[in-house]
């Protein structure tokens, strides 16, 4: 039930490179990707959740082997011809010249401070009621998937499903991305900061007081 | 509905990556939906302009003007959005502070949430296989791979990013940084340390 970027808490990936302090430079391709990525957001035929919906289900073999902007450009891709603005003939090089529809829709340079600017709060309204206070203890759902479409997007890791926690944080209300990914409403409720101890979550916890805190929506949360 | 495909429609691009690329963007030029120059101007605005030296301004000032630290780690969007950091990927900021007791650390092991607006783009390791898996298992052997080891009785704090909550380190001010105005405090202030993998500088 969970996808392959799903990968906190796993074995096996060796060691960290650090890297020179200040702001970091990419090759040519990687920005452009980069740009391109956040261009064509511009164009509204999708939202953040299901963009990053988008990368998490590449297939498991294309996902560990694309670099992080081939994901990108990869999901941008794919999201272009499901939401219909490319066609498949389209990126095979045949499809039909002349100005899309959509194109008034496209960010100008002039723009691109203001959008950047802008950015897209997700905190909403909500007439869901809070159902815990800072300082409760809760507990997460088991498994670690979403509730409304089975495989869908959810923003509960696996390594902290089933797991007690205390809340230390209220957000407010927010977009509920497991049915905004899947364009079934902004659905906003409850957020939280949840502190776990490592002993909850780690079979051999480094240190006995070490925490990991998460953001947990409130229909991840049991009270416990 | 989660739109599972055997045949993802990106396979019928060029495969080599930089072609892929240079291809989707070529057919989207071509159709009127991008702006090659807004392309540009956005590599210059994360290449060249929004970096964490937009954060290290802010824990110089927090460092020195206990009034602001106080209304930082309270509320810092009011003083984010005056000092016009508020911005994409930093909607929602919350700053929590290194203390001798507790020493945090940020990851986001789903993808790679960051705070663009404070530190820019994220750098390799950030977005790595490797730092999403390992920081929130064994952050302190994470840690030692940067260098950092914590003293005795410093608990570890890792925050995974799983919302559009964005996190900021404010990492403890250094010793011999008495008396240094906000402009040479901000010299100290290492990308790292605002995400909680490295210390600020200790004043030469």
């Amino acid at each position: 039930m969970t996808r392959v970027h799903d990968m906190g808490g796993r074995f096996g990936d060796g060691a960290i490179a650090p890297e020179a302090d200040g702001i970091p430079q990419l090759g040519d391709w990687q920005a452009r990707a980069l740009a391109l990525t956040l261009a064509a957001g511009a164009l509204g035929q999708w939202n953040i959740d299901i963009s990053r919906h988008a990368r998490e289900r590449l297939s498991p073999a294309d996902y560990g082997r694309f670099s992080y902007f081939e994901k990108w450009i990869a999901a941008l891709a794919d999201l272009l011809v499901e939401t219909g603005v490319l066609t498949e003939d389209d990126l095979r090089g045949g499809g039909a010249a002349g100005v899309h529809p959509l194109a008034e829709r496209a960010m100008k340079a002039e723009a691109v401070a203001a959008v950047l600017a802008r950015g897209g709060p997700a905190d909403r309204p909500s007439n869901v009621a809070a159902r815990f206070e800072v300082g409760q203890m809760v507990r997460t759902l088991r498994p670690a998937a979403n509730r409304l479409v089975d495989g869908g997007h959810t923003r509960l890791p696996a390594y902290a499903a089933g797991a007690r926690g205390r809340i230390v944080l209220k957000h407010g209300s927010h977009v509920l991305p497991d049915s905004n990914a899947h364009r079934l409403g902004e659905a906003p409720e409850p957020l939280y900061a949840v502190a776990f101890p490592a002993s909850e979550l780690w079979a051999d916890p480094e240190a006995p007081g070490d925490e990991v805190v998460l953001d947990l929506w409130q229909s991840y949360l049991e009270p416990a | 509905m989660p739109h599972d495909h055997h045949d993802h429609p990106h396979s019928l691009l060029p495969p080599d990556p930089a072609l892929r690329v240079k291809a989707l963007e070529t057919i989207l030029t071509r159709k009127g939906l991008i702006d090659p120059a807004a392309l540009d101007e956005i590599i210059d605005t994360y290449q060249n302009r929004i970096g964490p030296q937009n954060g290290a301004r802010v824990v110089a000032r927090a460092w020195a003007d206990p009034a602001f630290k106080a209304a930082l780690l309270a509320d810092p969007m009011p003083l984010l959005t005056e000092l016009g950091y508020y911005g994409r990927q930093g909607e929602h900021m919350v700053v929590v502070e290194n203390t001798p007791e507790t020493h945090n650390m940020v990851v986001c092991t789903l993808c790679s949430c960051y705070p663009w607006p404070l530190l820019g783009i994220p750098p390799g390791w950030y977005k790595s296989d490797a730092y999403r898996s390992r920081a929130v298992r064994e952050p302190r052997k994470v840690l030692a791979e940067f260098g950092v080891s914590l003293p005795e009785g410093t608990a570890v704090r890792v925050w995974d990013s799983t919302a559009e909550i964005r996190y900021l380190v404010l990492p403890m001010r250094p010793e011999g940084s008495e008396g240094l105005d906000e402009e040479a405090l901000a010299e100290l202030v290492t990308r790292d340390s605002m995400i909680g993998t490295g210390l600020a500088r200790v004043p030469a």
